[in-house]
Order: structure tokens, then C-alpha cells, then sequence
């Protein structure tokens, strides 16, 4: 039987294999060390490693950002944190206008090996500076790859892949997820950036969801199956690059799809899927328009209620899911 | 600094008001009735009161994510401010801030950030357009000694020079940003000597003596309201709690906290007043009594009042609300 670990723990068994096998791979970013990193992901790492390479900074997001696109481009493997997904607002910069565009402005002469992990998400109550989910503002931006693994098999096998990926990755891991448990191997593997898993299979409806969404969406489709509503659930993983076959290949299957994400719905990456599917060949395959649920057009406020409700919840899911089943063109 | 009765009584009720509010939003916390997280700035009432007390009733504030105390000094209602961490309909924000970002514009706290070094910029922003509205106000901006590591304070130093802002910045150097000691990249002397690189005056105080932050900021607020530009005050300090209610306080000692306690801000002015004569363990008693009855009746409204009805999640995110 393979043992289980929390998503937390194998952000952190991936980290230090890594750092382990290559001495290029260290981690920077704000209370890694002793305080263990905000959520605890990298505790117990600053006394196996040393202050060399679990690298404590002060309040600096943009010179974390520009520390590991730096270093990454004289060939080490930089790993940086930020601690909330908030404040890569302020390490954009450097993420966006230079680690992604070194290896194309230079012609292909620039390698920018780098990792930027931080936490996303609401349902903390952590209020608007600590909740949101910009995951699709990197995807917009060629040169990044976006990652977002949702149980802690994924987190270790792409966290290593993306360590070892010669390209700048933004691998978003989310709040609510780091305490769940699931199998992980103890050896090292990988999995491809670019690959979606299809979480549950099933014939009447695809559900395409991101994040913890995926999470919510298993629970919601275990309790449609007592109504007799077979759904198959396909979580990307990876956004950028996006395996949009595997996608295709579901909804030309079950014929609907429904894209949830916690996101603002505006600009959201469901508009993106939506489009994908719709220009492809499963067009034609479509018993029903689209659906997207996604997070509401607002900023997440701090009531408990009001943060529950803005994001969508198993509830919201089974609902929409359910009216999908229901639709016909 | 010679104080009268009257104002020491304000001065001391503002601090207890402060360090009550805080215990008991703790308790609150630990109850279940708050959720989320909060910073407390136990044990750094003088720097907050302080400040505070060298402004105007027109002046203006920019607080922090440890912004209890500097809302409770600029006067805010303590029921609305309680209201709101319980997150409820009538607090301050209409419970969609929390603690980490209680505002009272009206009694011209414009307020707390969860960002770190986020209030900054706008420091800059507020004090230009304080200037060009010419009615002698001016702001008082809080920050950390972890946000003077961000590119944001550095930036806003420039420009608050450049164009001259109306605009005394205090930086509470509470020794730490979370777990990072800022004594590994500078100094308060260093923090204070940020003024003199950027071309403003710039001071350091022992920010735990509540009537030399006055002062120090009182000379700050002259020099500001005379039209020179900004200028910063720089208070030390310490935290006695944790960064936040996640803190495992594995980077520093007992011993050093137990240290600090020994120079509780709150206790070293009452003992100053009693020598000198102004308050008696009476006096002292009595307010302290009231910063009680305050708080409790702060955490009796909050819990009678309502929550906002989720009917309205997604209004106000626009003008006109
Ligand atoms: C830009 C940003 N980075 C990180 C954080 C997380 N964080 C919140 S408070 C804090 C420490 C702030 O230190 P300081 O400015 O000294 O204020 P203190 O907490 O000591 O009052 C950190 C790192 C944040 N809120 N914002
Ligand atoms: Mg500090």
C-alpha cells in the first residue's frame, strides 16, 4: 500500500528531494526558514539545508522575484516563495516583463530555470489581500507556465517536473488543499506539465474545474450519481500549457461541460476553456451551451457568510450540474 | 514633557482602551465568535498614542495590518470597531474588512492595509492632494520596520520629497516582519537614517515612553505643518504576542519577551504619572475600570448586532453604493 501524505507535505518531500539530487535547486522567500514558511510547508527544511539554500528574506516580493529569475539565468534552480498568491501583484515585474521573455528576447540564448510556488485561494477569512486566484493572469502571459495541482499525488510529481523544467513555472497551490491527504510514493517521479487527469470518469456531463474546485466538484458529482447523473471530471493541472485533447476527447464524450472555477468569473480562465472547446470538433458534439460557475465580481470579503457565498460551494455545483443534465438544445 | 490631569487621564484611557480591546478580540477569537486572523499590537500602545496624540482632530491617518491601536487613538467608535470584527453588518466596513482592514474615514483613519508597505504609495497620493487643497491638514502615516525593506517605502520617500507631501511618517519598529529580525539588515538608527538619505528629518525614539513619541512627533508635525516637507519618526517596540494567531514564536526567546514586558508602555506611564503626581493609583483604577466597561459593551453590541445578509455579497463594489 503506498503511504499517505498531506498536499503540504508533498510540496515540501518534492522541495527537498529536489534539493537533495541537485545542488543548483534552493528556496527563497519570506520566513522559510525558521518560521517554516506561513503555512509550515518548508518546516524542518532550514535545518536539513542550512540558511544557503532556504534563503529567509525580508518583505521584498519583488526581489524574491528578481533573486530567483536572476540566479536562474546563471543555471541554478531557484524554488521562490510568496506567500500569498495577493502579492505576486508585486513580483510581477520581474515574473512577467523579464523571467518569461529572457529566452525569447535573446533568441533562444537565455535559459530561466525558475519556480515561483505561492497559495492561493479564499475560505481563511483572510479578507480581500489574502484570498484571491490570479491564476489567469499568468496564463495570458507566453513564456510562463502555470501549474495547479489538486491532490498531493499531482503536487509531487509536477512540483519536481517543474523544478527540473527549463522555463520560469508559476505553480499555484491552494489554502484549503494543504492539509488533505492522498497516496504519494515515496521515490521520486514526475508528471508532464501539459497533461490533465481525468479525475472521474463518467457519460452524461464534463465537468472541467481548476483548483479546489476539483475537490468540490468529486463531492458534488458523488452525490448526482444518487440521482443517476454520471459526470466525468477533468482537472487540467496544468493551464499553460493546456492539454486541451484530453478536454475535447471528454466533451465530445458526455456532449456537455460545465467549467468551474473559484476565480472572478469575469476574465477568468473558463472563458479560455470555453473558447478552446467551442473551436474545436466538439462543437458539433454539444447537446447544451457551455456553463461556467465561477467566483462572483467581487473582491472576497471578510464576513463568513459573505466568503462562502462568493466563491462557488458543492451545493452551487450540484445545482448547475443538475440543470446542465436537464438542458437540451 | 509636563502633561495635565485631564490629558494624562485620555492618554492612559486610550492605551488601556487599546490593550483591552485587543485581549478581548483575543478571547473572541479563541471562542470562535471571530475568524480569520488578526495582528495585535500588545505592548506598543505608547507608539500609537503617542503619534496620534500630535495631530489634529482634522488631520488624517494611514494604519497598518496592526492597526488596532492606531484606530482606537484616532477616536473611532469602539462598538462600529468591534462590530466589525465579528463581521457584522454595522461594524465599520459593513463587515467586508475585518481587523485587517478597518477604515474610519470619517474620523479620518483612512484605513488599515493588508498588504504590507500597501499604505505607503497612497501616503504619498494623500499628502499631494492635502497640499493642493491647502487647509493645513496633514497625514500621519504608520508602517512597519518590515515595510521599510519594501520597494514601495522607498519609492514613496522619493516622491514625498520631491514634491514635498505633508506628511509625517512613522515607522513602528517592533523588532520583527514575522519571523524576520529587522536587526539583520539595519538598525533603528538605520530606519531613522532613511530621512537624512532621502532629505528629510528623521528621528528615532524609545517607543514604549508614550510622551517621547509625543514629542518626537509633535517636532515632526511642526516641521511638516510649517510647509517643509515630510519628515519621519521611527518609535522601538515589540509585539508581545505573535505575528498573527499562526505565530509558533520559534524565532525569538521568553527571555526577550519577558524583557520587553518589563518595559510596558502602559505601566511605565502610569508609574511617571503617579510620581509625578498628576494621577493617583485612584485615577488609575477608575480608567482602567472604564477601558473595561468601554470594551465590554464594545463586545456586547457587536454580538447582538446583525449579519449582512448575503443578498448584498456583490454590492458596493462600484460608486455609487
Ligand atoms: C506585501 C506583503 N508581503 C508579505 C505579507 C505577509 N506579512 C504580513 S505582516 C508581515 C510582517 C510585517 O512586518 P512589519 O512591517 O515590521 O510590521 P509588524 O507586523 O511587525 O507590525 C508580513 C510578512 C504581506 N501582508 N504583504
Ligand atoms: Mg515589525
Amino acid at each position: 500500500m503506498v503511504r499517505e501524505i498531506t498536499y503540504l507535505e508533498a510540496v515540501r518531500e518534492a522541495m527537498t528531494q529536489e534539493m537533495e539530487r541537485d545542488p543548483k535547486v534552493f528556496l527563497i522567500g519570506e520566513d522559510v526558514g525558521l518560521y517554516g514558511g506561513a503555512f509550515q510547508v518548508s518546516y524542518g527544511m532550514l535545518e536539513k539545508f542550512g540558511p544557503e539554500r532556504i534563503v529567509d528574506t525580508p518583505i521584498t516580493e519583488l526581489g524574491i522575484a528578481g533573486a530567483a529569475t536572476g540566479a536562474a539565468l546563471v543555471g541554478m534552480r531557484p524554488i521562490a516563495e510568496i506567500m500569498f498568491m495577493d502579492f505576486t501583484t508585486l513580483a510581477s515585474e520581474q515574473l512577467v516583463n523579464q523571467a518569461a521573455k529572457l529566452r525569447f528576447m535573446f533568441g533562444g540564448r537565455a535559459t530561466d530555470p525558475m519556480v515561483l510556488r505561492t497559495p492561493a485561494g479564499s475560505g481563511t477569512g483572510a479578507a480581500e489581500h489574502h484570498s484571491q486566484s490570479f491564476e489567469n493572469w499568468f496564463v495570458h502571459v507566453p513564456g510562463l507556465k502555470v501549474v495547479m495541482p489538486t491532490t498531493p499525488y499531482d503536487v509531487k510529481g509536477l512540483l519536481i517536473e517543474s523544478i527540473r523544467d527549463d522555463n520560469p513555472v508559476v505553480f499555484i497551490e491552494h489554502k484549503l488543499l494543504y492539509k488533505s491527504k492522498g497516496p504519494v510514493p515515496e521515490e521520486m517521479y514526475t508528471i508532464p506539465l501539459g497533461k490533465a487527469d481525468v479525475k472521474r470518469a463518467g457519460r452524461d456531463l464534463t465537468i472541467v474545474a481548476t483548483g479546489v474546485m476539483v475537490q468540490r466538484s468529486l463531492a458534488a458529482a458523488d452525490q448526482l450519481a444518487q440521482e443517476g447523473i454520471d459526470i466525468e471530471i477533468v482537472d487540467p493541472r496544468t493551464l499553460r500549457p493546456l492539454d486541451t485533447e484530453t478536454i475535447i476527447a471528454s466533451v465530445k464524450k458526455t456532449g456537455k461541460v460545465l467549467i468551474v472555477h473559484e476565480a472572478v468569473k469575469t476574465g477568468g480562465f473558463g472563458g479560455e476553456l470555453a473558447a478552446v472547446i467551442a473551436e474545436s470538433e466538439a462543437f458539433g458534439y454539444l447537446e447544451a451551451p457551455i456553463l461556467r460557475l465561477a467566483g462572483k465580481e467581487v473582491p472576497i470579503p471578510y464576513n463568513r457568510n459573505l466568503e462562502y457565498h462568493a466563491v462557488p460551494q458543492v451545493e452551487n455545483i450540484i445545482e448547475k450540474a443538475r440543470e446542465l443534465a436537464q438542458l437540451k438544445v | 514633557m509636563e502633561v495635565t490631569k485631564e490629558i494624562a487621564e485620555q492618554y492612559l484611557l486610550q492605551m488601556y482602551q487599546i490593550r483591552v480591546f485587543e485581549e478581548q478580540a483575543e478571547k473572541s477569537y479563541m471562542a470562535g465568535k471571530i475568524h480569520g486572523t488578526m495582528h495585535l499590537s500588545i505592548g506598543q500602545e505608547a507608539s500609537a498614542v503617542g503619534s496620534v496624540s500630535a495631530l489634529g482632530p482634522k488631520d488624517l491617518i494611514l494604519s497598518t495590518h496592526r492597526g488596532h491601536g492606531h484606530c482606537i487613538a484616532k477616536g473611532a467608535d469602539l462598538k462600529l470597531m468591534m462590530a466589525e470584527f465579528y463581521g457584522k453588518a454595522n461594524g465599520y466596513c459593513r463587515g467586508r474588512g475585518g481587523s485587517m482592514h478597518i477604515a474610519d474615514v470619517a474620523s479620518g483613519n483612512l484605513g488599515a492595509n493588508g498588504v504590507v508597505g500597501g499604505g505607503i504609495p497612497m501616503a504619498v497620493g494623500v499628502g499631494l492632494g492635502l497640499k493642493m487643497q491647502n487647509e493645513g491638514k496633514i497625514l500621519l502615516s504608520f508602517f512597519g520596520d518590515g515595510a521599510a525593506s519594501t520597494g514601495a517605502f522607498h519609492e514613496s520617500m522619493t516622491l514625498s520629497v520631491l514634491y514635498q507631501v505633508p506628511v509625517v511618517y512613522v515607522c513602528e519598529n517592533n523588532q520583527y516582519a514575522m519571523s524576520f529580525p529587522s536587526n539583520k539588515w539595519t538598525t533603528s538608527e538605520g530606519l531613522a537614517s532613511f530621512a537624512a538619505c532621502y532629505g528629510m528629518p528623521g528621528k528615532s525614539v524609545d517607543g514604549n515612553d508614550l510622551l517621547a513619541v509625543l514629542e518626537a512627533t509633535e517636532e515632526a508635525v511642526e516641521h511638516v505643518r510649517n510647509g517643509n516637507g515630510p519628515a519621519l519618526v521611527v518609535c522601538d517596540t515589540y509585539r508581545w504576542r505573535g505575528h498573527s494567531k499562526s505565530d509558533r514564536n520559534r524565532y525569538r526567546s521568553q527571555e526577550e519577551i519577558d524583557a520587553w514586558k518589563e518595559k510596558d508602555p502602559i505601566e511605565r506611564f502610569k508609574n511617571h504619572m503617579i510620581e509625578k503626581k498628576t494621577l493617583t493609583i485612584d485615577d488609575i483604577e477608575k480608567i482602567k475600570a472604564q477601558a473595561d466597561a468601554d470594551i465590554e459593551n464594545a463586545r456586547l453590541f457587536a454580538e447582538s448586532s446583525p449579519d449582512p445578509d448575503v443578498s448584498t455579497l456583490e454590492e458596493g463594489v462600484y460608486a455609487p453604493w
